[in-house]
């Protein structure tokens, strides 16, 4: 029984989620492998060498295989799926965009978000946002996955010592061509791996209103974020949105700021360790999940925070 | 050129659901249920393709219980020009409603299926994806903005860290985002036009396609509930606790 874990990187950085679907191979039991698949992606297949309890990496290089593309890298996956029991993707965008190709194409069912694992076949997942978890049993011969960072403590990025082994590329379906991409640029911490999260919500009334969470989120060197009512109504860009249909999240502190609570919006942050929540409204539905609650006006409330900070 | 736009009945958005007691399952009985949100946002990207002339028709299409045929009225009312039901009790997993649509789209051959990019009951995000797997046609996820022209579709894709945009061969897959459009409401005139419009019915059986579940469900619970706090007085009482008692800052 042999994991391959399907790394996650901008050809350049190895990106955090990957420790954790690393973690979630572990678990499984049995060897884990790490595949690469870039273009000029070298320092990122030695970092995964480094990756603790990782015994392979696996490095594909070619020119289509720089942006992620589904098609190729799906065909990249599939080129060395027969090797493996487990395919294990972190349930990121690039992740859950790739996955359900591999498995469809392996015929075999994918399973989705897991958040814990019982049995190399038996798999814990949410549904229903969050609101039941559903215990499955997968009886096909592979099993791809999809990981829930925040189910599983990442391994030491440091530690490992695994050899790097290059593999053939697949060839360039022709389908798609990446055209261009726009980064937010920030100084900030990532969003889904950030240690602090200050989120605003629609109380935050403008766009121009959220920036009063600038201060606070760098004096606690946090990660902003969120709602989905705050995304749809403009105040924020869509990759801040903490919820169901966004990012999950699970920091040591989570600021929840102006944020009614919505059951969408506590599926992607009822797992951090300690919750904050400041509203007016002393009713909302997220002081219910929240470890510490002050009811107040943001607008006096942040400032005073930031400086009491 | 054509669209198919597949549509799920699910779990109406704001309803809360419930685990049933014997852990088999959560209780949809007399639960209120509508079409999937992000299905919803397919419909009208298809729609609005249609309306600026890009397109000649929007076919909608849904697997499931016979009362999914009031999700493709909806889709129909919205401005689909007509629906196919492939019904079925059969409890459908993502892998075989792509297996169902595969057979669809092989009938109707589209040049452009939008798919909503994730059911709000299993939360699987796997449809799309397995679809265009199964066609060995390209795919666009997350898609924010969605620009046909002759022979290629240009995809704006919401990605972790902003935006990335690609271009795909048609025929294509393309999965909504939440921002892509606002879908319109829905009037009363085109609820009752969308009842005189065409709906043809198929099964897995007639599509020749084995439906079967592939995962077991063992056990669906409640998840592990988080108990509510305190209530801090001020501004000092709150950088106080998180120094001290929760020791986060």
């Amino acid at each position: 029984m042999t994991t391959l874990v399907i790394a996650e990187h901008d050809n350049v950085e190895l990106k955090g989620a990957t420790l954790n679907a690393v973690a979630a191979g572990a678990k499984l039991g049995g060897d884990v492998h790490v595949l690469v698949a870039g273009k000029g992606a070298q320092a990122v297949a030695d970092a995964a060498a480094k990756i603790s309890g990782v015994t392979k990496v696996l490095h594909a290089d070619a020119p289509h295989l720089a942006d992620g593309l589904a098609e190729n890298l799906a065909a990249q996956v599939l080129a060395l799926a027969s090797n493996y029991s487990h395919i294990v993707f972190p349930a990121t965008a690039s992740g859950k965009n790739v996955a359900p190709r591999v498995a469809a194409k392996l015929d075999v069912a994918q399973i989705s978000d897991i958040i814990a694992i019982e049995s190399p076949d038996t798999f814990q997942r949410p549904i229903y946002a969050g609101n039941a978890i559903a215990t499955v049993q997968a009886s096909d011969a592979v099993k791809v996955l999809t990981v829930r960072t925040t189910g599983f403590d990442p391994v030491a990025a440091e530690g490992g010592s695994a050899s790097v082994e290059a593999v053939d590329p697949v060839a360039d379906s022709g389908l798609s061509t990446f055209v261009g991409r726009e980064v937010a640029k920030s100084d900030r911490p990532e969003l889904a791996g950030a240690r602090v999260v200050v989120s605003g919500g629609r109380g935050m009334g403008s766009a121009d209103n959220f920036k009063i969470l600038d201060p606070l989120a760098d004096k606690l060197g946090a990660a902003l974020g969120a709602s989905r009512a705050a995304v749809d109504a403009g105040y924020a860009p869509n990759d801040w949105q903490v919820g169901q249909t966004g990012k999950i999240v699970a920091p040591q502190l989570y600021v929840a700021i102006g944020i009614s609570g919505a059951i969408q919006h506590l599926a992607g942050m009822k797992d951090s360790k300690v919750i904050v929540a400041i509203n007016k409204d002393e009713e909302a539905p997220i002081f219910g999940v929240a470890d510490y609650g002050l009811v107040g006006d943001l607008f006096q409330v942040v400032p005073a925070l930031e400086s009491a900070l | 050129m054509k669209v198919l736009v597949p549509v799920k009945r699910v779990v109406d958005y704001n309803v809360k659901v419930r685990v049933k007691s014997d852990q088999s399952g959560v209780d949809i009985a007399n639960v209120k249920m509508s079409m999937n949100p992000f299905d919803e946002i397919a419909v009208e990207e298809a729609t609005r393709l249609k309306e600026k002339g890009a397109v000649t028709e929007v076919v909608a299409v849904s697997c499931g219980v016979a009362q999914s045929q009031e999700t493709l009225r909806t889709a129909m009312a919205i401005g689909a020009d007509r629906g196919i039901l492939v019904q079925t009790d059969v409890e459908l997993q993502p892998l075989a409603v792509a297996k169902l649509l595969r057979a669809v789209v092989d009938k109707e051959q589209p040049q452009l299926v939008i798919l909503g990019k994730q059911a709000i009951d299993d939360d699987a995000n796997q449809t799309g994806q397995a679809l265009a797997a199964l066609l060995d046609w390209p795919q666009a996820t997350f898609a924010s903005k969605v620009e046909l022209s002759e022979g290629s579709v240009k995809v704006t894709r919401e990605v972790d860290g902003g935006l990335e945009t690609i271009e795909l061969k048609l025929p294509a897959i393309v999965t909504t985002d939440l921002r892509l459009n606002e879908p319109r409401y829905v009037t009363l005139p085109n609820i009752m036009k969308a009842k005189k419009k065409q709906l043809d019915n198929e099964t897995p059986e007639s599509l020749g396609v084995d439906a079967s579940p592939r995962l077991k469900t063992l056990k669906v619970v409640e998840p592990a509930a988080r108990k509510a706090g305190i209530k801090v007085a001020d501004v000092a009482a709150l950088v106080d606790k998180l120094k001290n008692e929760a020791k986060v800052i």
